[in-house]
């Protein structure tokens, strides 16, 4: 029996202590003396020039140290390049403070920075500026004809893939189509913590961030390009994140600012945004998506179209995979997908949960719950008949693909069986509208480089260390589970650490690829570590295992043994003991294995049930239960996995009903920017949820056969819900999200 | 923020003193409202005079069968209040139906009455707004405007009156008492909160330097046939779109006297006492009912985004008046899951 078997048990959080008792720190919580204080003034209008910034004001009172405005800005890098980070799309990065151009409402214009918070907060409000207001676009339903297709500037996108088959022609012949539009507006991340900067300042040319940041490599590559810093003289770090949900990938506006500021007074700074801010720099691009569908006779799709058209700024093209899932998703040979930007004048949109495919599969999945009521199928049984056993964009087979078992096990444990197709059939005791509806949807296991380290000392304490992210998901935990299995120790005996550049090279923490990447590389550095200490173990005398190579033993209980004959055993700590050494280090990395996987569609899928009860007379909608099944490889940690897809199911939930960022296009600026009226839910939103793992074997992905759970699990949420809410009361929505005055 | 000096009063006399003659100065409660406004800069006042330590929190019974609800009684204490819960349900249900048990610990009664408007456009210094800023013109007017009113509204400003609770007492009815430079007065509670008109800067009508001191309910609380009925985008911790405070006198399926006042919908709780009348001494129907909501909302004008809300407050009036007669405790939309 081993104890020592981490891998899959729902094991706590081991950074959960720490957040509770309030010793995790986060960005700016980390206490550097002599610190100063910033506070960022954003613009009131969203497009124009900035006349006049009447910083003598300000500076005179005493106690405030600077005001940073374009007119006072240190010379800076000069080429776009230098202001790249790793997920920028194309174009021409946002540089703050650089000019006097206003490009976006809430765009950041001047920086206070005072002896303390309050001095600067009070001195920015009394901060005069002058602007000369230009005529702004922000409307995307205004630009609806000026949609042009992104270049691959930004990592990840893929463009289309090209038509397949005849759409057009097998749409007008088949017997049941239809078609239809839908819209989402803009959303945005809304972590709870808000962004901030500690910026340390160690002496000339020196710093470290402590910043709120998915990816402190991409931070510290930012930083000592538009700097000039040596990578040595900046450390960036992030040992805990309140949230991050795409918002941290990219290097914001707040870590410029504060390094920016550090740097000319030689002073440290520390910079929070307000929540206000926090809808200045990115969020999920208000879309409009077209979607044609046609069903043959038989229930099999005859032909499929989706066509996305979403907001970007004037200066990048973001891109994010919108349509590209509806051509694998289902069996279907008629199949053709579009995909355009429109320029506005808003901040660049940005990467958030599951970017693209929770908007694609809004589209989709509303759609397909439209064709299987325009061919009189159930929903469910429509999906089983067009079931994809190929990924049919690349012409691949997959590599695991368990979505069947998920529409199985799901239905039964949601009890579909028992639905009644009609919309406005079934009702509770109460004589509420029941509806029952599903969505679902596919998203990319990827695997990343990743570099790790491990040390053990003679006591038998392992450390390992990656510049990974923890922003919730459970990064400590999973990797201190691979590293205890791998050298067969308890929990306890595991320290993980990550978010500092002083430690090994990960990859951002995004696109649900961190379990996978670095995962296998604190997997393959416990192996390189577990060598040096067979050849220590066999060096004692009378090792049971000598002549044993690494293949012949393992690594259990504390002990090293044969696996041939566990009685054959070492223990551990003795083996460090009796070598003399203080402490035994290894390190490794890892790499996709790109030859083994070029031929396979490697992908997570997902469906979700979902139940709504509503109010017909009121319009009021609540999702009473909701099941959702993901096949996503390995579950590494049932506790932590689980509460992921909790997250999701709870996001999704606010998708369908609540979120949306809406925007006073006379002003061209978001108006329920803050907390009080960007609705997500309350507990008292939520009900029953079920998350079901089907356990896919896959050797394919990467050695732990994971393919990732951040995002797979919101696919599907908000149309399962809105597909539930027709279902319930006949009502079609098409723009979400389904608030009560679209249901009366 | 703007720096601001504070002085905790002592008496009431105290702090009225301390307000006279200061129009730069503003009284602070549970300051769950005006630290808000202050960080926004929406509100700047220099002086603050704190009355959460007044001895102003009792809630007590009158001669007259009336309760009386102290001004600086915490909005918790008196939902929770015994007297409250079993004579005045109504109010107890439609505190609990507003904000959150943190704020709730901390709101005052008297600020409760004082809290300001919840549009985006009063607490965004980069927008025109008359109440924030008079003459800068009203944004909220062809803008987004999901939380403004439809009922009373005028040209120059269509914000609504927040509270919950403002809608329970517009239905009860109490008397304000205030006390100011010069001296005690009282207010009618339907008189207190005031339409925008051409001064949308003033919320009611308080002279300066006066100071609320007590609510007076009276002796009837319309116990055994009440509802609070809100809706809302979310199930808790949003304001209202419609809130609905319904209270009925009933003499088997007749109705002896009826209150119906509005939250949601105007600049000020909503009560519709021609409304009432159509109610009174008629069945208990949901034909009445219907007349009776058609007769509120007879005036309406949407403004957009928030045209909706005539539909949904007649339909929420019909439904609360229905939950009134059934004597159903329901406090407002917050759903109880029947799958537990």
């Amino acid at each position: 029996m081993s104890t020592t078997n981490h891998i899959g048990k729902p094991t706590s959080r081991v950074d959960g202590p720490a957040k509770v008792t309030g010793t995790a720190r986060y960005a700016a919580e980390y206490a550097v003396p002599d610190l100063t204080y910033g506070w960022v003034i954003s613009s009131p209008i969203a497009k124009g020039k900035i006349t006049k910034i009447h910083a003598d004001e300000v500076l005179a009172l005493p106690g405030v140290l600077q005001v940073f405005s374009h007119e006072n800005v240190p010379s800076l890098a000069w080429f776009d390049r230098s202001y790249k980070d790793q997920v920028a799309p194309g174009g021409s990065p946002f540089r703050p403070l650089h000019d006097n151009e206003i490009k976006f409402s809430q765009q950041p214009v001047a920086l206070v920075v005072a002896e303390n918070f309050e001095l600067a907060r009070y001195a920015a409000s009394l901060l005069r500026i002058e602007y000369e207001q230009e005529k702004h676009e922000t409307s995307l339903e205004t630009k609806r004809e000026d949609g042009f297709e992104p270049g691959r500037g930004k990592t990840g996108y893929m463009p289309p893939p090209p038509p397949r088959g005849n759409p057009d022609k097998a749409w007008e012949e088949a017997p049941h189509r239809m078609e239809a539009e839908y819209v989402h507006g803009a959303q945005h991340h809304n972590p709870m913590e808000l962004f901030a900067t500690t910026a340390e300042w160690r002496g000339e040319g020196k710093i470290t961030a402590y910043d709120k940041t998915q990816g402190v490599y991409n931070v510290q590559q930012y930083l000592t390009k538009i700097f000039g810093l040596k990578k040595d003289d900046c450390r960036v770090v992030n040992e805990y994140m309140g949230g991050g949900f795409g918002s941290g990938l990219r290097p914001q506006y707040s870590v410029f600012l504060a390094v920016m500021a550090a740097l000319e007074l030689k002073r440290s700074v520390r910079l929070t945004l307000t929540r206000q801010q926090m809808f200045s720099f990115g969020h999920r691009p208000h879309t409009l998506q077209y979607l044609k569908l046609a069903t043959n006779a038989d229930g099999t799709l005859a032909a499929l179209q989706h066509h996305a058209l979403h907001e970007t700024s004037r200066f990048e093209d973001y891109t994010e995979n919108v349509v590209n899932w509806s051509g694998m998703l289902y069996q279907c040979d008629n199949v053709k997908l579009g995909y355009q930007l429109a320029k506005l004048d808003v901040y660049t949109p940005l990467d958030m949960r599951a970017p693209g495919a929770a908007t694609g599969s809004i589209g989709l999945e509303i759609a397909m719950d439209e064709m299987a009521y325009e061919a009189g199928l159930d929903p469910l049984e429509f999906r089983l008949r067009n079931y994809a056993e190929r990924d049919q964009n690349q012409d691949k087979p997959f590599s695991s693909k368990k979505l069947r078992e998920c529409y199985h096990q799901g239905a039964a444990k949601f009890g579909w069986d028992k639905r009644t197709q009609a919309p406005g059939s079934m009702r509770d005791k109460d004589g509420k509208l029941i509806g029952w509806g599903i969505g679902g949807g596919v998203w990319d296991a990827t695997q990343q480089k990743s570099a790790a380290k491990a040390s053990i000392t003679a006591d038998g304490h392992l450390t390992v260390s990656s510049a990974a992210g923890e922003n919730g998901t459970g990064t400590y935990t999973i990797m201190t589970q691979i590293a205890a299995e791998t050298l067969g120790l308890p929990i306890e005996a595991v320290t993980f650490k990550l978010g500092d550049t002083d430690l090994p090279e990960a990859p951002l923490q995004g696109g649900s690829w961190t379990a996978a990447s670095v995962g296998t590389a604190v997997k393959n550095t416990c192996e390189a570590l577990g060598e040096k200490l067979l050849k220590l173990a066999q060096k004692l005398d009378d090792s049971p295992l000598k002549g044993a190579k690494l293949e012949d033993v393992e690594f259990v209980n504390g002990q090293i043994r044969l696996r041939s004959d566990a009685s054959q055993a070492v223990v551990l700590r003795d083996v460090l003991q009796a070598s003399g050494e203080t402490k035994v280090e290894a390190d490794s990395s890892a790499m996709p294995n790109m030859l083994k996987q070029q031929q396979y569609s490697l992908h997570s899928h997902n469906i979700v049930f979902a139940e709504v009860k509503v109010d017909e007379e009121l319009g009021t909608v609540h999702v009473t239960r909701v099941v959702n099944a993901v096949a996503a490889g390995r579950i590494l940690n049932l506790k932590t996995a689980r509460s992921q897809v909790l997250g999701s199911v709870v996001w999704g939930i606010s998708m369908a009903l609540m979120e949306e960022t809406v925007m006073d296009h006379k002003f061209g600026r978001y108006m329920n920017h803050n907390y009080a009226e960007y609705h997500v839910p309350v507990n008292a939103d939520i009900h029953d949820i079920d998350v079901l793992f089907v356990e896919e074997e896959d050797d394919i992905v990467n050695p732990l056969g994971v393919k990732g759970i951040g995002e797979v699990g919101m696919l599907g949420v908000a149309a399962a819900i809105t597909n539930a809410v027709f279902h319930a009361t006949g009502k079609r929505v098409r723009d979400l999200p389904v608030m009560i005055d679209k249901l009366l | 923020m703007n720096s601001f000096t504070y002085h905790r009063a002592t008496a009431v006399a105290d702090a009225v003193r301390e307000q006279s003659g200061r129009p730069d100065a503003a009284y602070i409660g549970g300051g769950t409202n005006l630290i808000d406004l202050m960080k926004e800069n929406v509100a700047r006042p220099t002086h603050l005079v704190s009355v959460g330590k007044l001895p102003l929190s009792d809630i007590e019974n009158l001669p007259d069968g009336g309760l009386r609800l102290g001004a600086t009684a915490t909005n918790a204490d008196t939902a929770w209040h015994e007297e409250v819960k079993s004579r005045y349900p109504l109010l107890n249900q439609a505190i609990l139906a507003g904000a959150s048990p943190q704020l709730r610990n901390m709101a005052t009664n008297g600020g409760n009455l004082m809290q300001r408007t919840r549009c985006y456009y009063f607490y965004d210094l980069a927008t025109p707004c008359n109440k924030r800023e008079p003459g800068s013109g009203c944004s909220a007017i062809g803008g987004y405007n999901r939380v403004c009113g439809i009922l009373g509204t005028s040209d120059s400003c269509i914000a609504t009156h927040p509270s919950d609770m403002c809608v329970a007492l517009a239905a009860l009815a109490p008397t304000v008492r205030v006390s100011g430079p010069n001296g005690e007065r009282s207010i009618a509670f339907d008189d207190f909160h005031r339409l925008p008109g051409n001064q949308p800067e003033k919320d009611n009508t308080l002279e300066p330097g006066e100071l609320i001191v007590s609510l007076d309910l009276p002796a009837k609380g319309f116990e055994k046939n009440f509802s609070y009925l809100k809706l809302r985008d979310r199930s808790s911790y949003a304001f209202a779109l419609v809130s609905v405070a319904a209270a009925l006198e009933l003499d088997g399926n007749t109705i002896r006297d009826a209150r119906l006042a509005l939250g949601g919908v105007a600049h000020k709780p909503w009560r519709d006492q021609e409304a009432e009348n159509l109610l009174k001494g008629q069945p208990a129907t949901v034909e009445t009912f219907a007349r009776a909501a058609a007769k509120v909302l007879e005036n309406a004008q949407g403004h957009g985004s928030n045209d909706f809300k005539i539909e949904l407050a007649k339909r929420a009036i019909v439904r609360a008046l229905k939950q009134a007669v059934e004597g159903s405790q329901t406090a407002s939309d917050v759903f109880l899951n029947s799958n537990p």
